[in-house]
This record gives structure tokens, C-alpha cells and sequence, in this order.
């Protein structure tokens, strides 16, 4: 098959030696590289290719047949071409995630197809086929591409609206052009697939709640100080929670970062960590007077933080804003102290409450997503179905008659308004049988008199040279 | 005239509806909209006193419809410059029913004033009550930013975020731009103050006579100095600043229509019908 690059190096070639860059030299060239490259059957090229989708994800499978499945970055790069080694197969992308594994492939026979990539599985991941089969869904044509476009806009994940799984696919697709696995159809599928996700993003308000403890704890943050940039933040303790919360918080832009341990060594490597100023649990009181955002998380049984430590610091901040996370069980924080003018307490539960509401609104965000996509597949579909030797063709001979009416009857109403009616009918028979001449060959090209392979990649060219979709 | 009224009448009416459709939708261009038809809406009311001025060749200040018209018209010229300069969307919702309201009643009141006392023809009075009415503009858009903030304050404190929640911007922004409010508004009030006395010392001698409305403006000027004071010297900001600029805003109201009802004065004729 002939990618892009290898038309690009041909384009090249003609390039380094002018004498030989006629067209007739250029479709020699491009027709000595198919014949070499091409492992396709002649009449392969005849066949009309199809969109499938084969995958299982955290609803289908559980997680151990998820992680016996799952392909790393290494074995994805054997496996696709080793996908695309089957003649039924002419294009794949691999996503692998620890949630999912989708594989996308055009083909020209889903039948064969799909059993040669159950068997790949089998045989690279040592199970046997009815061991998975049952947890895997195939998708074709419109549902397939529904369903991709869904997982890109986080309608199919576990936690519906998270964002990395748009990266993960981007990452995915990326692969499969440096292994040249993906072609016309899939380099289309995927481009509006990006596309779609990204509508989807900021069309609906699907990404826009938090729905994580530290992203909630964030969200909350910036509704209180606006911009979270220079707000000064204190961490309490340790816990894998409240670092992750104080990562989210570096990431925007905040202030000095103090940190404050009962085992001051511990503190001293954490403040390496974020790079922060490691003060002594005796301090605490003072570092609030400075601190504006309060992350707690130790292990003490009582309270480590009072209502009325709090409240001798107030006057001094000249009652700048105060918001205390509180991710201890049992709490660290008075909750008293949320009764403060200017301060904020939100415990582990709050915040959860914050989250569980936030779900709600995603999903119903994800009803106005769906509606997205809907009119997306339908869009490809169309473009889809355009690319076919028939509809290509009619689109060329009726964009040359649009362009050759237009023109007649410019130049019959002016400059030729001298000639009489039959005179008229003359030039128009002269114009409809150069329309003919000149479609004559293409014509035939893509009937396959000159075509071997990859067929969809002329009619897209061919629909991109002459603009006949509609963007 | 009547025509011109309605039109005014009507544009800030589509710019309510513009910003209340906002608030639920969350739809930038409902904002734009809201924000272009109050502009057009100020356009129109700007003719509307430039006529009355043009008609009668004083500035129409002069009965209750004007008084009214003017401090709707004070208010949205406020807002409007305003809005450029912070981008506190959400506060349209607040600013466009208020002008909307003080133009309906303005409208219910006689157009034309009924006696006219030569001693208002001079530009300091001109330049004193444009001023005055701009600084009534500021400190209502201060109590409006207090009440967003006591919302959003009370969503956040109650732990139980909802409507308002989502829609309304961080506290901290509501604060600034309450605080800023209120700054442009004490200048303006002082600068306007100023003026008055000058004016009165020109007309009647003195600069300083007792009149009730002299001296609710007089506390009015001290309140606000206070509030402004507290802040810098010992932080008076968040739920405690919000507060006072409610009040100082009910404070206001009693000084430019209370005192007029209630207490005798001669601020008293601008407010006849």
C-alpha cells in the first residue's frame, strides 16, 4: 500500500531530477512503487472497505483479562503490522489503556478479518479465542464509528468527562503513522474523531466539574481566591491525597509552599519534594498568618487545628481568605473554625458531596454529547459513502458542468450574445463533449484500469484535488 | 417624547431579558446581547435627555420622572464603563432589571416639571448632580456585588453549592469589584459634595446650612469613609465589607428619596410632581 509518505518521496524524486517530472513519468513511478509495495490481489482493490471495531473495555471484561490483554507501547508497535500483514486488513490503529484495548481496522473482508485478529490475540497474549471472545464487542460501518467517537469524548469511560482519554488516542493514532498502519479512511476517521471530542469538550460542560478529591478541592479553591497563582499553601502531614492535591496546586502557579511534619526530617524531604520550606508542627500557628491555602492530612486522633488558633491569626491576615482542606479521617480541623468570617473548611466528605454532584451533571451533559456525535457519524457516513468509484465520478462530471454552465452563460449573455440560438446549442454540444475528453482517463483510472491498491487513497485525492466535499 | 420613552423602555427591557436568559443558559453570545441592547437601550435614553435638555434648555433635573430618568440613565453609564474595565458578567442580571425598574416608574411620573427656579441654569449644578448621580450608579452596583457576594459566600459556607454556585464568580473577584465600586463611587460622591458647596456659597452665601439633605449626604460621605477606612487599616473585606455596602446603599436611597418625602429642604422641588 502507498501512504502519504511514499507519495511524498515520489513528489521528491520528480522533484531531484526535473527532466523527468512529467506526469505521465509521475504515474509510472507512483504505478512501479503499488505493483512493488502492493500485497493486495488485483481484484482486492475492487472491493469496498469497511470500518470495524473490535475491543472490550471495563464493562465487558474484568481486570485481569483487561491486563492480559492489554498491549503495551512495545508490543502495539509488533501488533500492528502484524494486523495489517492480513490481505483482508489495510489499515489499523491500536488504543491500549488499562481500561480498555480498542482496535480499529479497515478492511476489505470483516469476516476473515476479524477472526485473523482474534487469532493475533490469541497467539501473542497465550489464550485461547473462546477465553476472550465473549467479553469482546465488534462494532461495523456507523456503530463503530459511534463508538469511537464516543470513547474520544470520554462518554464510554469509567469516570464519564475525564480527559486523558483523548491524549491516549491522539497517542495511539500516533503510532500508527509511524508504523504506517493508518491510511485514508482511518488518518479521516481519527482526524474528526480529535475533532469531534474537542466539540464535545467545549460545547457541553462534560469536563467541566471536578470529580476527583484534589480536582474538587481546586475547583472550590478557585471559587474562593479567583486565581490560585501566589496563594501561599500549608501541608500538614503526609498522605498520598494531599500531595497529589498540592501537585494539582503547583500546576497552578501557587505561592510559597510550606510544609509541616511531626517528624521534621520527613517534612525537610517533602519540602525538597514541591520545593517548599519545611517548618517545625510547633510553627503551625504562625504559618498561618501566611498561608492562605490549608492542606491537612495526619494521623492524629484529635483535632491539631482550633477555632481559636485560627482566630488570633484573622486580624493579623486583615481577614484575607482562609480555605482549609481537611482530608484526615479523623478530621485534623475544627469544623467550628468554618463558622469564621473569611475561612473555609471543607472535610473528606464535603468534598465527596462536591463530586457526587458533579457526576450528576456530567451525565447530563453527556445526553447533549451524544446529540454531538450523532450528527458527527452521520457526517461521516457521508463523506464515507462519497468515496466510491461511482459518486466520485458523477461528483466530477457535476462539478465540470456547474463550472462550464456558469460559464457558458456568462459568456452568451455578453461577449457571444451575437450568436443565434443553434449557434448556442453548438458551443454547449463542443463544452459537453470536452467534459468528456477530460474525464475520459480519470474516469478509467479509478475504474481501475491504473489503479492497483489502495483505491481509497485516489478517490480521496481525487475528492481533495477537485474539492468535492463540502468542508 | 412618549415614543422615545417606549423605545428606551422596551431596549432595556430585552437587555433584562437578555441577561436573565444568561444566568440560566451560561451562553456567551446571551451576554453579548444583554450587553448590546443596555448600550443600545443608553443610546436611546441619552437622546432622551439631551431632548428634554434641548426643549427646555435647563437640565432636566427637575421633577420626579427626570430625577428618576437621570439616575436610571447615571446607572447604566456606570455600569457600562464598568463592565469594560472588570468583565463581572453575571452582574447584568443586577444592574439591567434595576435600570428597567427606575425607567417604569420614572415613566408613570408627569413629563413636564412644574415651576422652574432660575438659579439652575449654572454648570456647577450640572456637574454636581451628573456627578452625585454617577457615585448613586457605583455604590448601587457595590451593593449589588455585596449581595452576589453574600450568595456565593453562604454556597460555600453551607457546603450546599446550587444555582448560584456555578454561576456566580469567586468571591475574591466579587470583593474587588464591590471594593472598587465603592472607591470610584466615595471619589465621585466627594468631588460631587465639594461642588454642592461651592454652588451653595455662589447662590446663597454659605456653603453649609442645615438642610436635611445636606446632611444625610454628609453621613452618607461619613459612612462610606469609614467603610473605606476599615478596609485599609484593618481588612473590613469579604462578608463584612458585602454588608455595609448594602446598607450604605438603603443609607443612599433615604438620602436621594427619603429626606425628600419626609423632610423638608431645599433639595425638596426636584422631586415634585
Amino acid at each position: 500500500m502507498v501512504g502519504r509518505a511514499a507519495l511524498a518521496e515520489i513528489a521528491e524524486e520528480v522533484y531531484e531530477h526535473p527532466e523527468e517530472g512529467n506526469i505521465y513519468q509521475l504515474s509510472q513511478n507512483m504505478k512501479a512503487n503499488h505493483v512493488s509495495h502492493s500485497r493486495f490481489l488485483p481484484e482486492c482493490g475492487l472491493m469496498r472497505q469497511e470500518i470495524v471495531l473490535m475491543g472490550l473495555n471495563h464493562k465487558t471484561a474484568n481486570v485481569e483479562l483487561r491486563e492480559c490483554i492489554g498491549f503495551s507501547a512495545d508490543e502495539a508497535d509488533a501488533a500492528l503490522p502484524a494486523f495489517q500483514k492480513d490481505p483482508a486488513v489495510s489499515e489499523a490503529v491500536l488504543l491500549s489503556t488499562c481500561n480498555r484495548v480498542e482496535l480499529i481496522l479497515a478492511v476489505s473482508d470483516t469476516e476473515k478479518a476479524i477472526l485473523s485478529a482474534k487469532n493475533y490475540i490469541s497467539r501473542s497474549k497465550n489464550l485461547t479465542v473462546p477465553e476472550f471472545e465473549k467479553s469482546l464487542y465488534i462494532h461495523t460501518g456507523d456503530d463503530a464509528v459511534r463508538h469511537i467517537f464516543r470513547v474520544a469524548a470520554s462518554l464510554d469511560s469509567m469516570v464519564v468527562g475525564e480527559p486523558q482519554i483523548l491524549g491516549q488516542m491522539k497517542e495511539a493514532y500516533r503510532m500508527a503513522i509511524r508504523k504506517k498502519t493508518s491510511g485514508v479512511i482511518l488518518n479521516r476517521l481519527l482526524h474528526k474523531t480529535f475533532f469531534v471530542a474537542k466539540r464535545v469538550r467545549t460545547e457541553t460542560g462534560i469536563g467541566d466539574h471536578a470529580v476527583s478529591i484534589s480536582y474538587a478541592a481546586i475547583e472550590l479553591g478557585r471559587k474562593i481566591f479567583g486565581d490560585l497563582e501566589g496563594r501561599k499553601v500549608l501541608l500538614i502531614g503526609a498522605g498520598e491525597m494531599a500531595e497529589l492535591a498540592v501537585e494539582h496546586l503547583i500546576r497552578h502557579r501557587v505561592g510559597d509552599i510550606f510544609v509541616a511534619n511531626r517528624t521534621f526530617e520527613r517534612g525537610l524531604a517533602m519540602a525538597r519534594q514541591f520545593h517548599g520550606k519545611a517548618i517545625r508542627f510547633e510553627e503551625i500557628g504562625d504559618a498561618l498568618t501566611h498561608a492562605d491555602i490549608i492542606i491537612s492530612s495526619t494521623g492524629a486522633p484529635g483535632f491539631i487545628l482550633t477555632r481559636e488558633q485560627v482566630k488570633k491569626v484573622l486580624r493579623p491576615r486583615k481577614n484575607r481568605p482562609l480555605f482549609f482542606i481537611d482530608i484526615a479521617v479523623p478530621r485534623d480541623i475544627d469544623p467550628d473554625i468554618n463558622r469564621l468570617a473569611n475561612t473555609y473548611v471543607y472535610d473528606i466528605d464535603d468534598l465527596q458531596g462536591v463530586i457526587e454532584e458533579n457526576k450528576e451533571d456530567r451525565h447530563r451533559e453527556a445526553m447533549r454529547a451524544e446529540r454531538i456525535i450523532d450528527e458527527a457519524v452521520i457526517r461521516f457516513r457521508e463523506w464515507y459513502e462519497g468515496l466510491d468509484v461511482v459518486p466520485t465520478i458523477v461528483g466530477l462530471r457535476e462539478k465540470l458542468w456547474r463550472i462550464a454552465e456558469s460559464e457558458m452563460k456568462k459568456s452568451l449573455g455578453h461577449s457571444l450574445s451575437h450568436l443565434s440560438e443553434e449557434d448556442g446549442q453548438a458551443v454547449r454540444r463542443m463544452m459537453n463533449a470536452m467534459i468528456n475528453k477530460v474525464l475520459h482517463d480519470p474516469t478509467l483510472f479509478l475504474k481501475n484500469k491504473g489503479c492497483y491498491g489502495d483505491k481509497a487513497l485516489y478517490l480521496d485525492i481525487t475528492r481533495k484535488l477537485f474539492r468535492l466535499d463540502e468542508e | 417624547m412618549k415614543i422615545l420613552i417606549n423605545i428606551t423602555l422596551l431596549f432595556y427591557f430585552m437587555s433584562t431579558a437578555g441577561y436573565s436568559a444568561y444566568l440560566f443558559r451560561q451562553k456567551e453570545y446571551l451576554h453579548k446581547s444583554g450587553f448590546y441592547l443596555l448600550g443600545t437601550a443608553f443610546v436611546c435614553h441619552t437622546a432622551l435627555i439631551g431632548w428634554a435638555y434641548a426643549k427646555s434648555g435647563i437640565f432636566p433635573i427637575h421633577n420626579l420622572h427626570q430625577i428618576l430618568s437621570m439616575s436610571g440613565w447615571a446607572l447604566t453609564a456606570f455600569f457600562l464603563a464598568f463592565q469594560q474595565q472588570f468583565r463581572l458578567k453575571v452582574m447584568g442580571v443586577y444592574a439591567a432589571p434595576l435600570a428597567l425598574f427606575l425607567m417604569i416608574v420614572s415613566a408613570r411620573f408627569p413629563v413636564e416639571p412644574v415651576q422652574i427656579n432660575s438659579t439652575f441654569r449654572s454648570f456647577w449644578l450640572i456637574f454636581h448632580v451628573t456627578l452625585i448621580f454617577l457615585s448613586y450608579g457605583a455604590f448601587a452596583l457595590a451593593c449589588g456585588a455585596g449581595i452576589l457576594y453574600l450568595v456565593q459566600e453562604n454556597a460555600i459556607k453551607s457546603k450546599k453549592r446550587g444555582f448560584f454556585y456555578r454561576r456566580l464568580p469567586s468571591l475574591e473577584l466579587l470583593d474587588n469589584t464591590g471594593y472598587a465600586c465603592i472607591i470610584t463611587g466615595f471619589t465621585m460622591v466627594t468631588v460631587g459634595l465639594v461642588s454642592g458647596f461651592v454652588y451653595a456659597k455662589w447662590i446663597w452665601g454659605k456653603f453649609w446650612s442645615w438642610d436635611p439633605k445636606e446632611v444625610w449626604s454628609g453621613i452618607l460621605w461619613v459612612f462610606y469613609a469609614i467603610l473605606l477606612h476599615e478596609r485599609l487599616a484593618v481588612g473590613w473585606r469579604g462578608r463584612k465589607s458585602a454588608i455595609m455596602s448594602i446598607i450604605g446603599f438603603a443609607v443612599l436611597l433615604f438620602t436621594f428619596i427619603g429626606v425628600n418625602f419626609l423632610l423638608k429642604g431645599h433639595h425638596g422641588e426636584f422631586t415634585q410632581w
